[in-house]
């Protein structure tokens, strides 16, 4: 066995953090899937070599501040309007590679409106989702997305059909629309879902990089806060409540819907 | 006997000990130290650091990217 301090040189280093992530230390809790899904783009744009040609817009939620850890411009929008404010940030500088960074109360809530006339009109941006079925922020709310059954601090029982409504599927609504290109569902909580998350980005920029309208990936992941449980436990719980209502995988490719989904949106 | 060996550096005052590295490993080579860092935190450390493949699994999936990962071709 060689000694560890043999192997631990620069010229060994296979793996480190990206230097487009900033030294700020995550404001997210323990364990939380928002730093990851940020590491993820933050090492396309880096690998794409669009550090300075990339604008991203950050929501409201606890990726407020992602314009702290993200090392390029950004802007924060108000709650939900992000992808309006990239809008005209594209619009007015179309060579730029422009982003929105949203969770589910900011994408699939209170910028629902946003969220549609964006996709239906087909804006040449990208929009990243982070679906963790709850506000965080504000203290674990139940969110449009919040699964049926499952406890919210406003929901406490559980979330009841009959008079809190069903959980909003935002991501397969919006590939019906004909201005999404490239729709997809991830996930970033083990190494093989954080790979095929990083291949989503790196065909999300392409598609935009062509103009061929909106490259939308939405993360299913944790609010272990939110919910109530250990990081570990959290991840185990989203694969066996969130992954059976939010399945993984391309649902709209080269503007096209993927074959399983045209028949699930007719049941 | 395995052609690589590898090894981690855990930045262990910016570790949160959420131990999501801990199961994404493929040798358990990670555990939590038993002392804690400057936010209170039991932070990751290599327990089992022959084991390590440099893989980099646990570093992808760390939440606050503060694993760094080097690994050697063994000679013989
Ligand atoms: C106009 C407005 N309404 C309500 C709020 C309160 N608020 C802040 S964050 C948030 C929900 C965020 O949830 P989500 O987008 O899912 O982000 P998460 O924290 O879960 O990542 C709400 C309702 C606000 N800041 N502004
Ligand atoms: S409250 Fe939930 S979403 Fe917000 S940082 Fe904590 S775990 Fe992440
Ligand atoms: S995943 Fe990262 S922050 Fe969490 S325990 Fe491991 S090294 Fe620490
Ligand atoms: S690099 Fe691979 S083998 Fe080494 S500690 Fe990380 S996950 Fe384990
Ligand atoms: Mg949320």
């Amino acid at each position: 066995m060689m000694d560890i301090k043999d192997i631990v040189k620069e010229e060994n280093l296979v793996y480190t953090k990206t230097k487009l992530m900033t030294d700020n230390i995550l404001s997210y809790c323990p364990g939380c899937g928002h730093g990851t899904a940020h590491r993820i783009v933050m090492e396309v744009i880096d690998e794409l070599g669009l550090q300075s040609q990339t604008v991203g817009i950050a929501p409201v939620g606890c990726s407020v501040l992602a314009y702290d850890f993200m090392n390029i411009d950004m802007i924060q929008a108000a709650h939900g309007r992000a992808p309006a404010v990239a809008t005209g940030v594209k619009r007015t500088m179309p060579d730029k590679y422009v982003f929105t960074y949203q969770g589910d109360g900011d994408l699939a809530a209170i910028g629902t409106a946003e969220t549609i006339h964006v996709c239906n009109r087909g804006e040449n941006i990208t929009m990243i989702f982070i679906n963790n079925g709850i506000y965080g922020m504000t203290g674990g709310q139940m969110a449009p997305t919040t699964l049926e059954g499952m406890k919210t601090s406003t929901s406490p029982y559980g979330r009841d059909l009959k008079s809190m409504g069903n959980p909003l599927k935002i991501t397969e609504l919006i590939a019906q629309l004909p201005g999404t290109y490239y729709v997809t569902r991830q996930a970033v909580h083990t190494p093989a879902a954080v790979r095929k998350t990083k291949k989503a980005v790196f065909k999300a920029f392409e598609v935009q990089k062509e103009k061929k309208g909106i490259s939308f990936i939405e993360i299913v992941s944790n609010c272990n806060s939110g919910w109530k449980m250990s990081p570990v436990k959290s991840n185990e719980w989203m694969v066996e409540h969130m992954f059976p209502f939010y399945p993984m995988g391309d649902i709209k490719v080269d503007g096209e819907l993927v074959k399983s989904n045209k028949a699930e949106v007719k049941s | 006997m395995a052609k690589v060996q590898g090894a981690i550096v855990v930045d262990t005052d910016r570790c949160k000990g959420c131990e999501v590295c801990i199961p994404a490993c493929p040798t358990e080579v990670i555990g939590l130290a038993n002392e804690v860092n400057g936010k209170g935190y039991h932070y990751a450390y290599m327990a089992n650091p022959d084991a390590c493949i440099g893989c980099a699994n646990c570093a992808i999936v760390c939440p606050d990217g503060v694993i760094s990962v080097y690994k050697v071709k063994k000679v013989a």
